[in-house]
């Protein structure tokens, strides 16, 4: 136990003082997410700026629901202060300023943006309709649902963060294991484990705890951005990713063990690494939203782990998704870990030559 | 403490190791010496239990060592031909993470820093340490266990000699407290330093063992006498009772003789001693006479 701890410590510190492997595993796929997260956040769907000057109690009182429909469509700030609040409008700073006179909503707006002026009056209007219905009490007769003809809601950085995480957790799974084998070897530091009293299990069990370790880290990174920077809605299952992620890294590891098995050097380990991955990403929708890919490519990329991986993700943290939706992924990636695990595990040489 | 028989490894064709015997004593510092190719580190790998030998027999603290065995493991300290580190750590995480891999002591760390010199090194990345230091940092991975038996594979190839001579210091240290030392080197003179006894090998084959001194006095090698050019005649110095003979070579004139007393005595007595070199056999005459071949490591 104490190997294995003492053997996983060493590699973290490698790992946290190698600034290359730092900036591919952690930073460049952050770059990609805003990159991919500017390019595909639809910017007319972005937030409203609004101001409610004091107690507004049509929207505080809104039902739950409706408010987080408010919530979606504003981003709300609060003042005391109605010249401060009516300035900020003048200059474009929020989209509009709300405040209540008993039972009048009185918006203030300028028309220097005239698009967004009148979104933002037509939305609010249809929540004073609303109310008002809701006031006279008989139920409505009318009601509208809006629906988009692409994924439904998934738009943007939904469909953007969870692929493009699995894509970051595969690539540093495959990596991690793939380069802790080639380097090793090379340094003859297997070698010399081989001479000291620890077993090859206790190095491998130590390399899954890193690896995992490292993709939670990852999760918790690209999370925390993607909600604080571009708004990524969780929805309530999202915990059930950490099973997925662990899967994932298992069946990667065994990805970089095939790597790392195969090529003599990290160079060609990298490469092959690369080879197997970059592919994968694209056909398993970690870049491009399967929805929109070719029909070919939908099929192609069942073959693939990442497909479940980030079909997984997408279902349980931005689709609500329950742990039903986990199964298939989790049975799909174990047993395509033990089946390459298994085989590249065969043939892996300690020694060099 | 070792015994080795009849070991034979063979990588396709070529025999790296062809049929070689010998024992180690314990508390001895044996050395394994023979130019580059000669299955130095084969035959020392086989012994460690690193490979598997094609045939022949290995006894290491009386048991075979292949296949692996744990308890082994734990009773002998190895430092490859290459030093293996972790990346990125300090020499004292290094030692540290050596030391959890074998139950031993933290305390033990920094007095093996300290043993090998490098206490103010401690926490220097072990890529930023010498190649001097690395090899000191290396020793001092292989000493955590405080093994009984001690294997080095060559550790002061790939230094400069002033490294090389400080690095003698501590390998000469190793076996003070009765442990075993086994070495590998291409060096005729570290040899003939550090060494009890000296199996020297060539082409996998055992040449000739014994003690440095031994195997330079069975070789009852003549004395070359060099003095500065024309500081005496060539026929005088033929006419030396007791000179072999006389060779011109560059600056220099060279009486050769097996009775170096007499012969000095009597350029002294002539003042004929400028330049003076005098130099006996040696290892690498051992190897000329044995193989017919000059010694190139
Ligand atoms: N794994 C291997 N596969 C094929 N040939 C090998 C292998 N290891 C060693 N050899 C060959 O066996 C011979 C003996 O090698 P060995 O490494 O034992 O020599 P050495 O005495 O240690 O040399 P050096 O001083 O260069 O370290 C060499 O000719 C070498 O090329
Ligand atoms: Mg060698």
């Amino acid at each position: 136990m104490s190997t294995i701890r003492s053997l996983a410590n060493a590699m973290i510190r490698g790992f946290l003082r190698d600034r290359q492997a730092l900036f591919f595993t952690i930073l460049f796929p952050l770059i990609f997410l805003f990159l991919f997260g500017g390019i595909f956040s639809d910017p007319s769907q972005s937030k409203s700026d609004l101001t409610l000057i004091g107690k507004v109690p049509l929207v505080d009182e809104l039902p739950p629901q409706a408010r987080s429909v408010f919530d979606d469509l504003f981003k709300v700030h609060r003042t005391r202060d109605r010249a401060d609040a009516i300035r900020k409008v003048r200059d474009g700073t929020v989209d509009g300023a709300l405040e209540q006179r008993g039972n009048t909503v009185i918006l203030h707006f300028s028309r220097a943006d005239p698009v967004e002026a009148a979104s933002v009056q037509g939305t609010l209007s249809s929540f004073v309709d609303q109310a008002n219905v809701h006031a006279s009490g008989t139920k409505p007769v009318f009601s509208f649902a809006a629906k988009q003809v692409e994924d439904e809601a998934l738009s943007g950085i939904q469909y953007v963060a969870p692929g493009l995480l699995g894509w970051a957790i595969a690539t540093s799974a495959t990596f991690g294991s793939a380069l802790t084998l080639v380097t090793w070897r090379q340094s003859e530091l297997l070698r010399r484990l081989r001479l000291a009293p620890v077993s090859g299990t206790a190095i491998v069990l130590a390399r899954v705890i890193v690896s995992i370790l490292i993709a939670l880290a990852q999760t918790v990174l690209f999370v925390v951005l993607s909600v604080v920077v571009f708004d990524l809605k969780l929805t309530g299952n999202w915990y059930l990713s950490v099973p997925l992620i662990i899967a994932g890294t298992l069946t990667f590891m065994a990805i970089g063990l095939f790597c790392g098995a195969v090529a003599k050097t990290s160079e060609g380990a990298s490469g092959l690494a690369n080879l197997l991955v970059l592919p994968m990403a694209f056909l398993s929708g970690s870049f491009i939203p399967l929805d929109v890919a070719p029909a070919w490519i939908r099929t192609v990329s069942l073959v693939f782990p990442l497909r479940y991986l980030n079909d997984g993700m997408l279902d349980v943290m931005v689709r609500g998704k329950g742990p039903g939706a986990i199964v298939v992924p989790m049975l799909v990636m174990i047993g395509f870990a033990a089946v390459v695990g298994g085989l590249s595990g065969r043939f892996i040489r300690w020694d060099k030559a | 403490m070792i015994e080795v028989k009849d070991l034979v490894k063979s990588y396709g064709e070529l025999r790296a190791v062809d049929g070689i015997t010998f024992s180690v004593e314990s508390g001895e510092f044996f050395g394994i010496l023979g130019p580059n190719g000669a299955g130095k580190t084969t035959t020392l790998e086989m012994i460690e239990g690193l490979r598997e030998p094609d045939a022949g027999e290995v006894r290491l603290l009386g048991a075979p060592p292949w296949p692996r065995d744990i308890d082994l493991c734990r009773r002998i300290g190895v430092q490859l031909q290459s030093s293996a580190f972790f990346e990125k750590l300090t020499a004292r995480e290094q030692l540290r993470t050596f030391a959890d891999l074998y139950g031993s002591p933290h305390s033990r760390v920094d007095e093996l820093l300290d043993e090998v010199g490098l206490a103010d090194k401690g926490d220097e990345s072990t890529d930023d340490l010498s190649g001097g230091q690395k090899q000191r940092l290396s020793i001092a991975c292989t000493l955590v266990n405080d093994p009984e038996v001690v294997f080095l594979d060559e550790p002061t190839a790939a230094l400069d000699p002033q490294a090389r001579r400080n690095l003698w210091d501590l390998l000469g240290r190793l076996n003070d407290r009765g442990r075993t030392v086994v070495l590998t080197t291409h060096s005729m003179e570290e040899a003939e330093a550090l060494c009890d006894r000296v199996a020297i090998v060539d082409r996998g084959k055992l040449l000739a063992i014994d003690s440095p001194t031994n195997l330079v006095r069975e070789l009852d090698a003549p004395v070359r006498i060099a003095l500065v050019r024309g500081s005496v005649t060539e026929d005088r110095a033929r006419s030396v009772v007791g000179v072999e003979s006389v060779q011109v070579d560059g600056d220099s004139i060279v009486l050769v003789t097996r009775d170096p007393a007499p012969v000095l005595t009597e350029l002294a007595r002539l003042d004929a001693l400028e330049g003076l070199q005098v130099r006996g056999g040696t290892l690498e005459d051992v190897f000329l006479n044995l193989t017919g071949r000059e010694y190139r490591a």
